[in-house]
């Protein structure tokens, strides 16, 4: 478990500094729009994909510190992995948000989020920018 | 006297919450004599009304029927028959909007409604509008989604206005529109006002026969009484004219196989189906209880805890008011750089609770220029010590700790 002095310091950097927010005008990426229905969250996510490996995660739009800083980690993570990589990181933040058995080393910084579970209004927030991802690598396998 | 400390021994939740409860706008707390009331139907009343041919029936019968009188003085109408109980608030506005305006309207007419409405004022005519090729037209506001006479009146010049719907009190803005001179002005050209009272009729006295308004719909969770409940007023003659929405048991009176139907007399010919009857026995205890602690008293109670709750926010120089001018103890805000449900999640950390939203006003974004805000709406159980504590919780809100309360 991270304590909480570290977990908000992970996330106050990735709100205040996310390395992966910024407008993608590029025909190669694939992207996906995702909006909620009960918070600010509107974000649109846009990946580059080489084969099987995920070249690029990008996002922009409005976010609250949740769903910002959660989207910006997981793009982090799931950069440069292959496909099956990137899916498994996905698979591992569901069943954390989820309370189910998970891999914590798999899930590096975004182990910030192991108690949005007991937040149940702000799960959404948490995990609005990853079912953009999981669209967009699932869109990907079926073009 | 209005003693607001004898009047929060009234209500458990006060004690039970565990946190300070600035979310009357969603519903309110409950009287300890209006829960016993339900309870009471349970434990010693329960069977169902308007079908038994035994004592209990008919006096519960006659319990719920009498509920109407209370409603009645309640709002001022002129006859109990125009007292339709319904399912709440929404209920009431799509019995109006399917009830009358679809049989009622026709192309080249126009609904006219406003920017600030609930979701439940504005939905059923999309679909009216729909239906029957009616327009909608939206009243011009002033800045700041203040109401403007003027403007208003503009809309009746081509003579196509048919039915007005508004709300009375913005559940977001908290302004209470001029509600009276809305009517009148309907009136001179001809056209119908359908009075939304979700926000109004608990806080203010609301007088339907001052007011002359054709229909008012109101929900009983939000003035102390049951959930599932709610009103819709209308004068007789305008329910005479009106379909109901659904049909059923309790509202024929007589209907043969080749499809003769005749239905009963309003307001039962709206009430089809078994109806929530310990819903519209603990509304009948929550009118008299408010008219016992008295509608004027509420609402210079209410005003003086919206004056000081602004006062004591403009403190803050972070924080930005939406309705600094509120006529209401509804207030919307912001705190500079911080998300309206970080700062909801930071306040309900710190004990508070408070919505962030749209608060299901989504066309009101055209108007104020934010999407989202965080509201405190206040009843007349709280308190100025209450607003001094929620104060100074603001005053130490930071990213940081918004960010904590989340993890
Ligand atoms: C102005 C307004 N109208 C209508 C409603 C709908 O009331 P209910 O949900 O009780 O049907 C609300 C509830 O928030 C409201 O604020």
């Amino acid at each position: 478990m991270m304590d909480k002095e570290f977990k908000r310091e992970i996330m106050m950097d990735h709100y205040t500094h996310p390395r992966n927010k910024r407008e993608v005008n590029d025909e190669n990426y694939l992207k996906k729009h995702n909006a909620s229905d009960s918070c600010i969250d509107d974000i649109t996510v846009y990946m580059l994909f080489d084969g099987d490996v995920v070249k690029d995660v990008a996002f922009d739009g409005v976010g609250c510190t949740i769903c910002t800083a959660s989207t910006d980690i997981i793009a982090d993570l799931i950069k440069d992995k292959t496909i099956e990589e990137a899916k498994e990181i996905l698979r591992n933040y569901y069943a954390m948000v989820d309370e189910e058995e998970y891999d914590e080393d798999i899930l590096e910084e975004a182990n910030a989020f192991d108690t949005l579970s007991k937040q149940a209004n702000r799960i959404k927030c948490g995990t609005i920018g990853i079912h953009a991802m999981s669209d967009i690598i699932k869109q990907y396998e079926e073009r | 006297m209005f003693n607001v400390e004898k009047i929060r021994n009234d209500f458990p939740m006060i004690k039970n919450a565990g946190c300070i409860y600035f979310d009357n706008s969603a519903t309110s707390f409950k009287p300890q004599c209006v829960i016993d009331r339900v309870s009471e139907y349970y434990t010693n009343e329960n069977c169902n009304i308007h079908r038994g041919d035994y004592d209990l029936s008919v006096k519960v019968s006659k319990e719920y029927d009498d509920t109407r009188k209370t409603i009645k003085k309640f709002i001022n109408c002129r006859d109990k028959n125009e007292i339709v109980f319904t399912h709440g608030a929404t209920s009431s506005l799509n019995t109006v909007a399917y009830g009358y305006g679809l049989s009622h309207l026709s192309k080249g007419d126009v609904i006219l409604t406003s920017q600030v409405e609930h979701a439940s004022n504005i939905l059923p005519w999309f679909r009216v509008s729909d239906l029957t090729e009616a327009e909608i037209r939206y009243i011009p506001f002033d800045e700041d989604a203040k109401f403007n006479l003027e403007k208003y009146e503009e809309c009746f010049k081509d003579r196509k206005v048919k039915i007005v719907s508004l709300t009375y009190v913005s559940n977001v803005m908290g302004y209470k529109y001029p509600m009276k001179d809305i009517v009148r002005i309907a009136h001179k050209y001809g056209a119908l006002v359908n009075c939304d009272g979700a926000q109004a009729v608990p806080h203010m006295k609301v007088d339907v026969e001052d007011l002359d308004v054709d229909f008012l719909s109101f929900s009983s969770h939000k003035m102390c009484g049951p959930a599932g409940i709610g009103v819709l007023y209308a004068k007789y003659k305008l329910l005479q004219d009106m379909d109901p929405v659904w049909l059923g048991g309790g509202s024929n009176a007589r209907f043969k196989s080749d499809k003769e139907l005749i239905l009963k007399e309003s307001p039962d010919k709206f009430e089809s189906g078994s109806p929530c009857i310990e819903g519209v026995l603990g509304l009948d205890v929550a009118a008299r209880y408010l008219m016992d602690i008295g509608m004027e008293n509420i609402e210079a109670y209410e005003s003086e805890l919206s004056e000081y709750l602004v006062h004591r926010l403009s403190e803050l120089k972070n924080v930005h008011i939406y309705n600094r001018n509120t006529d209401t103890a509804i207030v919307s805000f912001n705190v500079d750089g911080i998300f309206a449900q970080d700062t909801a999640c930071y306040l309900n950390a710190n004990k508070f609770a408070l919505r962030s939203g749209n608060h299901c006003a989504k066309l009101l974004i055209d108007l104020i220029g934010t999407n989202e805000s965080v509201r405190a709406s206040l009843y007349f159980y709280n308190t100025k010590e209450e607003i001094d504590r929620f104060v100074e919780c603001l005053k130490d809100i930071t990213l940081e700790k918004c960010i904590e309360a989340a993890i």
